[in-house]
């Protein structure tokens, strides 16, 4: 686990809470770790979001969104994009995992597990459709950059893994 | 400018990116299949994403009134600092999976390195790209090794490829003025001391894809310095039209 400390005020993760990732709908911004802080100072929120990949086109929105989700709520707020400390899988909450699985996107494995998976094509990748590990990877980039597209051998469904990125 | 070193030596790292990532780019709806496809434009819009924390930081040391975008798309030809490698055109799928790791290679020892940087900004961003092309090297050298490794026609083709680009792989080890200062200043990242683990690595990949490993010791260069192929001009031509046309647009 990499330790960062992330601040966030307690009023405001109701608020923040509500805000989700426009590619992964069910998944609020909370859960995927991209808020590393949020306080007020001198009645202005300051917001500190951090990428999950350089290119994700989804950062500009998510950054409106807050923006828009704050003043609704009566703030104003200045938002900051960081690249240090740079976001990893692990910042995803056990609720996040659980929404993505919901969601038919496969949560990620530790480290280890994914490069196993990726690298040397070991069946460990849980089926979101049917639960079986019987799955191969059919491409290392998926949907969108997080991700990578993978198939069942049991159900043939296909769908997307998260990949670990630490 | 204060830093016009740092300013220089940023632009010379993220042309790389970005002339990498208007190539593959290049491929949308164009790859071999839907997945290869897909994973070429994420590889782009990677590279891209890279390029943006890049140039804003540029933007933020020439202290002036240009952007991000001023600096992406308002250069002239000659004031693109990238190598000839990355310019090169899509011929056909093995030049472009045979540039993607030829470059790859390089890019990772590099943020590696740059990680280490002093300047603070510059070792974060490498601290975030180096994860991203850890993913782009294993894409380009499983391909590199499935298309060597492949039919006999697949591997005449990357072997043709791979000779084809060997040329403008030296470059990538030549120091500019810039990275001379930068180096000096705990900044950039000395090349030169990259070469041999580059070419070690590229090499045994090579032999475990039964390629032949180019024995050509003449090499192109000149892309540092803004002296480019003919092939640059046409790429910018494309990149460059929406803000050469209706100036100032935006999206």
């Amino acid at each position: 686990m990499t330790t960062t400390e992330q601040i966030i005020d307690k009023v405001l993760i109701p608020i923040l809470e509500k805000v989700s990732d426009p590619e992964i709908p069910v998944l609020s911004i909370m859960d995927m770790g991209v808020v590393r802080s949020a306080v007020i100072i001198n009645d202005i929120v300051k917001v500190k979001i951090t990428p999950t990949y350089s290119g994700c086109p989804a950062m500009d929105v998510i950054g409106d969104d807050i923006k828009k989700a704050l003043k609704d709520a009566g703030y104003e707020s200045k938002i900051d994009l960081i690249l240090h400390p740079a976001w990893t899988t692990d910042w995803i909450t056990p609720r996040g995992r659980k929404a993505l699985e919901d969601y038919g996107i496969a949560a990620p494995l530790d480290a280890q597990a994914d490069k196993e998976v990726l690298l040397n094509g070991k069946r460990i990748v849980k089926c979101t459709n049917c639960g079986s590990q019987n799955t191969r990877l059919v491409s290392q980039f998926g949907s969108t950059a997080c991700k990578a597209q993978f198939q069942c051998d049991d159900c043939q469904e296909p769908f997307d893994y998260f990949k670990c990125l630490k | 400018m204060k830093n016009e070193n740092l300013y220089n030596y940023i632009l010379g790292i993220a042309d790389n990116s970005l002339i990498l990532g208007q190539r593959m780019g290049e491929l949308c709806g164009h790859g071999p299949s839907l997945e290869t496809d897909i994973a070429c434009t994420n590889i782009s819009l990677d590279l891209f994403g890279q390029v943006r924390s890049y140039f804003q930081y540029a933007a933020k040391i020439a202290g002036d009134e240009r952007t991000e975008d001023d600096i992406a798309m308002l250069r002239k030809e000659r004031d693109y600092n990238n190598v000839l490698l990355v310019e090169q055109p899509n011929i056909n799928f093995a030049y472009s999976i045979g540039r993607q790791f030829l470059f790859d290679v390089y890019h990772l020892a590099f943020l590696a390195e740059l990680q280490k940087s002093s300047d603070f900004t510059l070792s974060a961003i490498a601290n975030k790209c180096i994860k991203e092309v850890s993913y782009h090297e294993r894409f380009s050298s499983d391909w590199v090794k499935r298309l060597g490794d492949g039919t006999s026609e697949s591997k005449e083709k990357m072997q043709e490829a791979i000779n084809g680009l060997w040329t403008y792989t030296d470059e990538l080890f030549h120091q500019t003025e810039a990275d001379k200062a930068m180096v000096a200043e705990n900044i950039g990242v000395d090349v030169t001391k990259l070469k041999d683990d580059y070419y070690k690595r590229v090499n045994d990949l090579l032999e475990e894809a039964t390629l032949e490993i180019p024995e050509s010791k003449w090499f192109q260069k000149g892309g540092k310095e803004g002296i480019h192929t003919e092939h640059l001009g046409y790429l910018l031509s494309d990149l460059q039209y929406m803000q050469r046309t209706y100036p100032n647009m935006e999206w």
